[in-house]
């Protein structure tokens, strides 16, 4: 602790190093500085009243023009990857960028529901023609793509395109925020792009794994499928899905997946019904085991149980399946194994490979609890085959 | 196991870092100047290019760390995904890294301990190394 005030050292260095209020600046004395420090406040003051909501706003808007230069990295990088695996395995000898480009910028609008009476059938054409096209575009792009790589190609694609759309929605709010200068513009979409980036980060995993062809968290139901037919006679049922009948804790257990390992998630509606219409309605039970998401706190690969079609989507196959369902009082089960948005469209978690042999002794249970020696059950792992085969 | 993504935004920070060296080399040749300008006793211009010197840098070394902190957010971890094989046979485990064509169930070579039997591939996944932050609510 030194004895000597500090405003003596203050003045000694002042002294020697001979700097006088009155010299600095050119300012004279003490009532200077405070005079100039007063109108600074003010100033300040004034400032912030009138413009603190720019202020802040331009601020919010740096951070999301950080977001838009990453999203449109992603996006970039994406459109490369897509074109990049198309030249490769398509083999193609053309510029197949233009066509690419074109690609990505397809739309699909969903039916008039002015009148919902027939909606399911409406939207299920518009699906299937939309799945065609695509599937047609990558048949031109890459002449070569067959089979696996041709589905591969096609989610691919997808991926791209959903990139694509992402970073221009985006885009469009941070324009429109900038040319009306609207802070409610600029202040919701702020708010909603963590989950935005979050997402678009998910499909940019998600392309490298389709075009490489790599299993993908949703592919968790088909796996599970897979681990339950492996050995068994397998035969194709409508559409792009494949069913086994397997002996099962004295039961039978038809086991369904849409077929692998090319990247495709089959009709499991079409699937479901055509196979309990074969079994006139005798079935015991049908489980639908997929990936669901998991909410926050809750651990990747956790298994859960519940009721009801575990399925995603736009809800024509959910739809298709409760039909028959009621129509026969069969009784429904789910097992979903959770894991977040990022985790289901991009490459495989360990956590997520392990969960198949929980869900495994899951179905197992189930079967055994609520369900009588010799009947008929229907097992089906939803989701995107991609990698896994069977 | 991770692999990082280079994007185009790394070499648009490499261009800002340059500018931003020269914004500091300028800063530091005021200063340089005030000091001189000081001990030939030119008190009001001292005054000033010493402002613009310390201001030059405070902004210089503000720019450089936002920047740094914009191109690590930019950065995409990717891990490695690993293909895992089996022979049911004899048990005999195996990893390698993922190539295109791999899917799990797909049918191998023949394994090479037990020549009779084929190995499959039983898994394909990525491991990841880092544990989430866990809230214990």
């Amino acid at each position: 602790m030194s004895l000597i005030p500090v405003s003596d050292i203050v003045s000694q260095v002042s002294t020697k190093v001979n700097i006088h209020s009155n010299q600095f600046f050119g300012f004279g004395g003490d009532v200077g500085w405070q005079a100039i420090l007063q109108l600074f406040t003010v100033g300040f003051f004034f400032v912030i009243m009138f413009y603190g909501q720019r202020l802040q706003m331009r601020v919010m808007m740096k951070d999301v023009e950080g977001s838009l230069l990453k999203l449109k990295n992603i996006k970039d990088e994406g459109r490369k990857n897509a074109i990049d695996t198309l030249k490769e395995v398509g083999k193609s000898t053309v510029d197949i960028a233009p066509r690419v480009d074109r690609c990505l910028d397809y739309f699909t609008i969903s039916p008039q529901g002015m009148d919902p009476a027939g909606i399911v059938d409406k939207l299920d054409h518009i699906l299937d023609v939309r799945d065609q096209r695509i599937k047609d575009d990558v048949k031109i792009i890459a002449p070569q793509c067959e089979g696996t790589q041709l589905n591969n190609m096609e989610n691919t694609l997808e991926a791209a395109m959903a990139l694509n759309y992402i970073y221009k929605i985006v885009r469009h709010y941070y324009i429109q925020s900038k040319k009306t200068m609207s802070l409610y513009v600029v202040m919701q979409l702020q708010m909603i792009l963590p989950i935005v980036m979050k997402e678009a980060e998910a499909y940019s995993a998600a392309l490298k794994a389709f075009s490489l062809g790599q299993p993908i968290g949703d592919s968790v139901g088909p796996l599970i499928a897979s681990k339950l037919m492996l050995g068994q006679e397998i035969r194709k049922v409508h559409k792009d899905c494949v069913v086994a009948s397997v002996p099962f804790e004295g039961r039978t257990a038809l086991i369904m997946k849409a077929e692998g390992p090319g990247g495709n998630v089959g009709k499991p509606g079409d699937a479901i019904e055509t196979i309990i219409e074969e079994n006139e309605g005798k079935i015991a039970m049908l489980i639908m085991i997929d990936a669901g998401l998991k909410l926050e706190g809750e651990n990747v690969g956790d298994v859960s149980e519940g009721i009801g079609s575990a399925i995603g989507g736009p809800g024509v196959d959910a739809f298709k399946i409760e039909e028959k369902l009621v129509k026969y009082k069969i009784p429904i089960n789910a097992i979903i194994i959770k894991e977040d948005i990022g985790d289901a469209v991009s490459p495989m978690r360990k956590e997520i490979h392990n969960a198949a042999d929980k869900a495994i002794e899951r179905v197992r249970e189930l079967v055994v609890e609520r369900t009588k020696e010799g009947d008929t059950v229907i097992i089906f792992g939803v989701g995107n085959s991609i990698g896994v085969g069977q | 196991m991770t692999q990082k993504q280079t994007t185009t935004a790394n070499k648009i920070s490499t261009y800002l870092i340059l500018i931003v060296l020269i914004a500091m080399s300028l800063s530091i040749v005021a200063l340089i100047s005030a000091v001189y300008a000081y001990t030939q006793n030119m008190i009001p211009p001292a005054g000033f290019l010493a402002i613009i010197g310390i201001f030059g840098i405070v902004m210089s070394i503000v720019s450089l760390h936002q920047n740094s902190q914009r191109s690590a957010a930019m950065k995409i971890e990717v891990p490695k995904v690993m293909t895992y094989i089996e022979c049911k046979n004899c048990g005999t485990k195996i990893s390698r890294e993922f190539q295109r064509g791999d899917f799990v169930f797909k049918e191998l070579d023949v394994c090479p301990k037990c020549p009779e039997h084929k190995q499959m591939i039983t898994g394909v996944y990525k491991e990841i190394k880092e544990k989430e932050k866990i809230y214990e609510v």
